[in-house]
């Protein structure tokens, strides 16, 4: 693949042409967060905090949806954009019932530790605390959508990893949740294959094993690229 | 055998002309929410008993614009002005129809004088046929002209030459955003694909806006004839109409009028007997604002959740199942057989320098006539108001003019004199848009005007970036805060917070113009947020404050600490 020059933070580097942005700053060693995306599976640009500043637009752009160019100017960490990415995690805490304290996830949860990161120790925003239930149905699984963030990652493993599409988006805006063969409980899926992806790319303690108590969800992201890896190298054919 | 147009064309006229008498109803939707109907199978009913059915006849037309005095009746004599009647009721229908039977005036019902500035100001050029022709019949779309730019293009230019004529004409997408037409079907035209689909949006869905609607439903051949025009010009056969579900009628005839063009050759198969092949389908939303926007409506063709997605790609690279795709909206659309027709130089001498043309508004909301209307760009919002809808009713005062539904802004009384065009728009803060007006006087409440669109965008977001789906519910809480009076004013911090991150890292246009009322509203009466938070008082007088605080020194406290001033006795 051709090479290119971009500008990031002011130094010259190179990447690959049809390299997102967000590989590009990462190959770099520098860090952005994120949390909708995931290594193996296609780009949402919805959570929109790998946005970087790039020369020539008035708006900063999502890093994972952008596609690196030759020449182009990126700064990652101006002030502003350090503020949006505050905000914009202060608003996801704010969306639901996120109490660390009593989490399966806390200690191992990815919004918990952008948040940190992000040097959030207070939301200011009213928080919205819907009234949403869990769905314990499956034997060996729940999902606890208080603790959702939308990311749609349990969606896009289950199509695009698994193959199956037991997940999807029911409703809209900030009422939208994540839902099994249209409106099924979890254990009454007959698409489900129990296969746990979904459980494991989840950054949040929204999907959790069951038995799982506080702090003793710890989630194995590797295992998304150790299947991918595997398949590639065909490990488990003939 | 290709359709004869001409001969199809002569006919009609031919068998208009030999009428003793056309009697127009408005059946587009706001007439016929206003018993329109009765009106029509009362006339049609009095016709045949009286046996005058074959010399007299009573059609059914699209939209005729003061939609606010619906029912409307128009009568045409040869040889005479037509007369439009208003608010007509059954037992006023067989008033008219016996007066001209007898030859007489009216007695009893009101008819619209034809030097009313609202029908006399105006410029039709996309609702030319509106409220004249019968929208099911499309021997009078032939007879009114129709289908001849298409087959002058097929016969006479090249796809090349449409391009260039619709650049010439300096065509802008009436939609919202303004992309010059031209340029897009030239990116369009040119990028490789060995399939390539044309894409009419009629997704509007601006509450209080009802050009497309009306267009649609008024003159459905036109669309066709503009949407094969655009297809021919970038080399596509196939396109979809996407009309929003809410709109039954419009879709109704839309259906009807494919259905006529294709058994008359003027779609499908070899067009007018040309090697171009051209079909239409139709694809009807679910009720969601968002597929509006250009991405989230084709992911609802290709039978998706209508969610935005990234550009670039853009459609015209990208589209519908990776192909090149043109998206236009439905009134843009309906002006290239006018361009086509008449001529690139024609359409350019309508309008300003930038902003050439005519441009459709529904007007709507304190004005005496509300209703559609059609005017060159660079009409002053006064003489929209003034002159055109008549001034504010009951004698009260204007206070703001609300452009661009839930996208736009507000334009306040100091600049009635601005013109509407694309850029003397933008300066000062609002836009466009797709041609919603709606006219407020000053019971109106600006934050309140402002918690309304984005009650509207919260509800709307499809909720797939964090910043619109959460951001728009904080924002309209806020709002809410301070209509009712529970506001400080670090809530109107966090607002205008709010809004910056909103508008700055939403993914569609959706959530990036959702903050523009509140933008808007805050630059040209920010002393009203101020007083609904510092004297928990709505200058409107239309809000409902919250019962005050509990005195005492812990509630002045409070109060010094919001930022309220607190009275001394």
């Amino acid at each position: 693949m051709p090479v290119i020059t971009l500008t990031i933070n002011d130094e010259l580097v190179s990447g690959r042409r049809g390299e997102s942005l967000l590989q590009v700053i990462r190959e770099h060693g520098i860090e952005l967060p994120t949390l909708c995306h995931m290594e193996g599976l296609s780009e949402r640009g919805g959570c929109r905090l790998c946005i970087v500043e790039v020369e020539g637009s008035p708006r900063p752009l999502p890093a994972c949806t952008t596609m690196a160019r030759e020449g182009m100017v990126i700064r990652t960490h101006t002030e502003r954009i350090n503020r949006y990415r505050r905000m914009i995690a202060e608003l996801l805490l704010a969306e639901r019932n996120h109490y660390c304290a009593v989490c399966v996830s806390i200690g191992h949860c990815e919004l918990q530790k952008v948040a940190a990161d992000l040097g959030v120790d207070h939301v200011r925003y009213e928080y919205l605390s819907p009234k949403l239930g869990m769905d314990l149905s499956h034997e060996r699984f729940g999902i606890d959508h208080n603790r959702c963030i939308l990311c749609t990652r349990c969606v896009r493993v289950c199509e695009e990893v698994e193959g199956v599409r037991t997940w999807d988006v029911a409703n809209r805006g900030v009422k939208s949740l994540i839902f099994a063969d249209l409106d099924y409980r979890w254990g009454e899926s007959v698409s489900c294959t129990s296969c746990g992806k979904c459980v494991q790319v989840c950054p949040t303690g929204a999907l959790f094993t069951k038995g799982a108590v506080v702090g003793e969800m710890v989630k194995d992201p590797g295992m998304l690229t150790r299947i991918l890896e595997g398949r590639d190298k065909k490990e488990w054919e003939g | 055998m290709p359709t004869d147009l001409a001969a199809m064309a002569a006919e009609e006229q031919e068998r208009q002309e030999a009428l003793r008498c056309r009697i127009m109803v408005c059946a587009g939707t706001p007439c016929l929410v206003a018993g329109a109907h009765a009106v029509l199978t009362t006339l049609r009913d009095a016709l045949e008993e009286s046996r005058l059915d074959a010399e007299i006849e009573a059609v059914a037309t699209g939209c005729m614009g003061p939609c606010s005095r619906g029912p409307l009746v128009k009568i045409r004599l040869p040889g005479k002005k037509e007369t439009i009647y208003e608010k007509v009721t059954p037992e006023s229908a067989r008033q008219i129809l016996f007066s001209v039977v007898k030859g007489r005036r009216p007695p009893t019902v009101e008819a619209l004088s034809p030097d009313m500035p609202f029908l006399a100001r105006q410029t039709k050029v996309v609702l030319a046929n509106s409220g004249s022709i019968d929208p099911e019949r499309i021997e009078e779309y032939v007879a009114a002209g129709g289908y001849g730019a298409l087959a002058h293009a097929l016969h006479e230019m090249t796809p090349d030459d449409v391009c260039r004529e619709v650049s010439a004409a300096g065509l802008r997408g009436r939609g919202g955003a303004g992309y010059p037409t031209g340029v897009k079907w030239n990116l369009a035209r040119k990028a490789p694909g060995e399939r390539k689909y044309v894409v009419a949006n009629g997704d509007e869905g601006d509450p209080g806006a009802y050009m497309d609607r009306s267009i649609m439903e008024s003159d459905p051949h036109r669309v066709l004839e503009g949407m094969a025009l655009a297809g021919y010009a970038i080399g596509a056969d196939q396109g979809y109409i996407y009309v929003r579900g809410e709109y039954y009628l419009a879709g109704r005839r839309l259906e009807t009028a494919i259905r006529d063009a294709e058994r008359k050759g003027l779609l499908g198969s070899r067009v007018l007997g040309s090697n171009f092949n051209f079909r239409i389908d139709i694809r009807t939303g679910a009720g969601a604002f968002v597929c509006g926007e250009e991405t989230s409506l084709m992911a609802s063709i290709m039978g998706k959740r209508g969610q935005p997605w990234h550009r670039p790609p853009y459609p015209a690279q990208k589209g519908l199942w990776g192909y090149p795709t043109l998206i236009n909206n439905v009134e843009t659309l309906a002006t290239v057989p006018a361009i086509v027709g008449n001529g690139a130089a024609w359409y350019a001498s309508h309008g300003t320098a930038r902003s050439k043309g005519t441009k459709v508004y529904a007007l709507a909301g304190q004005v005496e006539t509300a209703g559609l209307i059609e005017v060159p760009m660079g009409t002053t919002l006064r003489e929209v108001v003034f002159d055109i809808g008549g001034g504010i009713p009951t004698g009260r005062r204007f206070k703001a003019a609300q452009s661009g539904g839930p996208s736009g802004g507000c334009i306040p009384g100091a600049h009635l004199d601005t013109p509407l065009d694309y850029e003397s728009m933008e300066k000062i803060g609002t836009i466009m848009g797709s041609g919603g007006l709606i006219i407020m006087d000053e019971t109106s409440c600006m934050p309140d005007v402002a918690s309304f669109f984005l009650d509207f965008c919260r509800d709307e977001s499809c909720g797939k970036c964090v910043s619109c789906r959460v951001g728009t519910v904080e924002m309209h809480r806020l709002l809410r805060r301070i209509t009712s009076g529970t506001a400080s004013m670090d809530d109107l911090a966090k607002l205008e917070e709010l809004c910056e991150l909103v508008s700055a890292t939403s993914l569609c246009g959706l959530g990036m113009t959702a903050p523009n009322p509140v933008v808007s509203t805050l630059r040209y009466f920010r002393d009203e947020y101020e007083a609904h938070i510092r004297e928990r008082r709505c200058p409107a007088g239309s809000c409902t404050m919250a019962p005050a605080p509990a005195p005492g020194p812990e509630g002045e406290a409070l109060l010094h600490a919001m930022g309220v001033p607190v009275e001394e006795d």
